[in-house]
């Protein structure tokens, strides 16, 4: 089994991010990187998928040299190789081309399973598995809390508001993952060692076979018109239960005219 | 006047809210023509026309329930070839940003989520790092799909004739990739669906234990709320991981947020920052949660929570 892992290196969400006054693309020099947490256990998945049916675990990360770190980690979790789409005429890719830079590299790569994150925690946007499912032309089975091998077959069970969808397709296929699916292990003493072996392929646009006129913000088929902070809410008003903070709370809701 | 397709959700034939949000957008930017798939489009119309739906295209076929997302995407992509509409807009619920997400692949669109409003001239209003800033954004290739946050924007009726239109759109093998194979419900009540509600009442690990989210749902129940939990207590298992609010769960943006029991860590408040009000039951007044609060009260919630219920209903007697 040939699984490749879509890893996307994020900002820290417990820091103040914002945007880049110039362009309005993420700021991502002055916060810390760390991998997205969904896709963490994406690739927990993909270890246990390889651990149960063998094959091979590639980690595919498209970011700025500073991702390197997390592709890195994502090897000393257990990961066998890398692949680093890094090459400057990409920034300010919005999804659908993103989309379509990693879709090149899977189809170059070959793939019997590519797994994804729900979401990432700064675009969260939520598109690229559908997008990469469909340009890839294989089956999308994405937010799944569970995963279920039986080559050729796959079943998983689908996050939907009223519970979930059990569903199933012939591999190959892309997957994502929600956060229910596992408990992403933490990176042994060994393989963090053994991680510094193994082996990362670096990518340039050309390198992939990636039209540069189809990526980069200036191309992106999206566009930021303009931006500001939200202004901070108002204060609101504070009680100390007395006895009396229920009775309170229930007059304010009817001030409110919630009840 | 150009089309403005609208992808209409339902369950059996009761046209969710969202949609009818989703009319009142369209209306601004061109003539809105809602989007049926499956069955029921006639007990779904009355709704549709209630918010202005010229049109419905109706697409009765049973594999638009079958398969995950393709078919729906694949009859988008027909109806958005042969109407060049103004712009498309969906849901943004997961489902709904996929099938965006394959119309975008499909038509060599851009797509916005997230959006909270959007202007006549396609102008969309993003709320990203959860709510602390606020983006105008627009499409610049192909037709503009819009994935719309639930509960962002008051429905308002203008009524339309929602002329039913059928539409035979064949679906290709290659769209029929993941089949369903069962629904499996689980128990929510009577209770609203999260994203929907216009009153979440959500606890944390303060609640204390599984038993004790009882608690939660009585206040819910008193005041016809749905109820959301942190990752705290989802983590917990005190509350199924589907009612996490937040940035890894759900976003809502009701009329009325009570959080009761939860500190407000930022990723806590990446989902629910933009409710209209918020009231907090903490009994930490360092809390961060109260940073947010309209209404706060210091105190133990399982002191404050079984008065407020009681006052509720006393209030509604
Ligand atoms: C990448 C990432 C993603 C995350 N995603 C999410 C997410 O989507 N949603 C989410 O919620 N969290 C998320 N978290 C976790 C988040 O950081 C917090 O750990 C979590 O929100 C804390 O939940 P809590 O407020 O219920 O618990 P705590 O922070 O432990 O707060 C409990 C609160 O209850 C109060 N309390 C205790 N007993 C009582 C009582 N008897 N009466 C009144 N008040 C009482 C305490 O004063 C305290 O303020 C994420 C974290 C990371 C790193
Ligand atoms: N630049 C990237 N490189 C690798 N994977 C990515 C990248 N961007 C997004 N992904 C994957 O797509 C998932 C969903 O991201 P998004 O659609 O941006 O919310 C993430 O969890 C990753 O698995």
């Amino acid at each position: 089994m040939n699984i490749v892992v879509c890893v996307k290196q994020v900002p820290d969400t417990a820091v103040e991010r914002t945007l880049r006054p110039g362009d309005a693309t993420l700021d991502r020099e002055s916060v810390d990187g760390l991998i997205n947490e969904l896709d963490e256990y994406a690739i927990e998945e993909a270890l246990r998928i390889s651990e149960a049916h063998g094959g091979e675990v590639t980690i595919l990360t498209m970011g700025p040299q500073k991702a390197a770190d997390s592709i890195r980690k994502a090897l000393s979790m257990g990961c066998d190789k890398a692949v680093h789409l890094l090459d400057d005429g990409l920034a300010g890719s919005d999804a659908l081309q993103t989309s379509y830079a990693l879709a090149q590299v899977i189809t170059r790569t070959g793939f019997d399973l590519v797994i994804l994150g729900s979401e990432s925690t700064d675009a969260r946007t939520g598109l690229l598995a559908a997008m990469l499912a469909e340009r890839l032309g294989v089956p999308q089975l994405s937010l799944a809390s569970k995963v279920e091998i039986d080559a050729p077959a796959i079943r998983i069970h689908r996050q939907a508001d009223y519970g979930y969808d059990k569903v199933e397709a012939a591999l190959p296929a892309v997957v994502s993952v929600v956060e229910k699916i596992n408990e992403p292990r933490y990176p042994s003493f060994k393989g963090i060692m053994a991680a510094k072996k193994k082996p990362v392929q670096t990518l340039s646009l050309a390198d992939a076979g990636i039209d540069p006129a189809q990526v980069g913000l200036a191309a992106a088929a999206t566009e930021v018109v303009s931006w500001a902070q939200r202004p901070p809410r108002q204060a609101g008003t504070i009680v100390k239960d007395e006895g009396d903070g229920g009775a309170k709370a229930a007059e304010y809701l009817a001030a409110q005219k919630f009840i | 006047m150009a089309e403005v397709l609208v992808f209409a959700e339902h369950t059996g034939g009761e046209v969710k809210k969202v949609t009818c949000e989703l009319l009142t957008l369209a209306r601004r930017i061109g003539e809105p023509a809602a989007i049926w798939t499956g069955p029921d489009a006639e007990a779904g119309r009355e709704r549709l026309a209630e918010f202005g739906a010229a049109r419905v295209y109706v697409a009765d076929g049973a594999e638009f329930d079958e398969y995950v997302t393709g078919p729906k995407a694949e009859l988008l992509a027909a109806l958005v070839a042969e109407k060049s509409p103004a712009a498309v807009l969906v849901a943004g619920t997961p489902e709904g940003k996929e099938i965006a997400a394959r119309l975008a692949v499909k038509s060599g669109s851009g797509v916005l989520t997230d959006a909270v409003d959007v202007t006549g001239e396609l102008v969309a209003e993003q709320s990203i790092f959860g709510g602390s800033i606020v983006v105008r954004a627009k499409v610049r290739a192909g037709t503009p799909i819009v994935a719309v946050r639930p509960n962002a924007v008051t429905p308002q009726a203008e009524v339309g004739a929602a002329e039913l239109v059928p539409v035979d759109v064949p679906v290709s093998d290659a769209a029929k990739g993941a089949k369903i194979t069962e629904r499996v419900m689980q128990e929510r009540g009577e209770r609203p669906e999260l994203t929907e509600a216009s009153v979440v009442v959500s606890g944390g690990r303060g609640v204390g234990g599984a038993e004790s989210f009882a608690l939660i749902e009585q206040l819910a129940d008193s005041l016809g709320a749905a109820v959301g939990a942190s990752r705290a207590a989802t983590d917990a298992g005190w509350y199924p991981h589907q009612f996490q609010v937040g940035q890894t769960g759900k976003t809502v943006a009701p009329q009325l947020y009570v959080a009761v029991g939860i500190s407000g860590a930022i990723q806590h408040r990446a989902g629910m920052q933009t409710s209209k009000t918020i009231m907090v039951i903490n009994k930490d007044p360092e809390a961060p949660i109260f940073e947010l609060a309209d209404f706060g009260v210091v105190g133990d919630l399982f002191k404050v929570v079984p008065q407020l219920v009681e006052q509720i209903g006393q209030r509604q007697a």
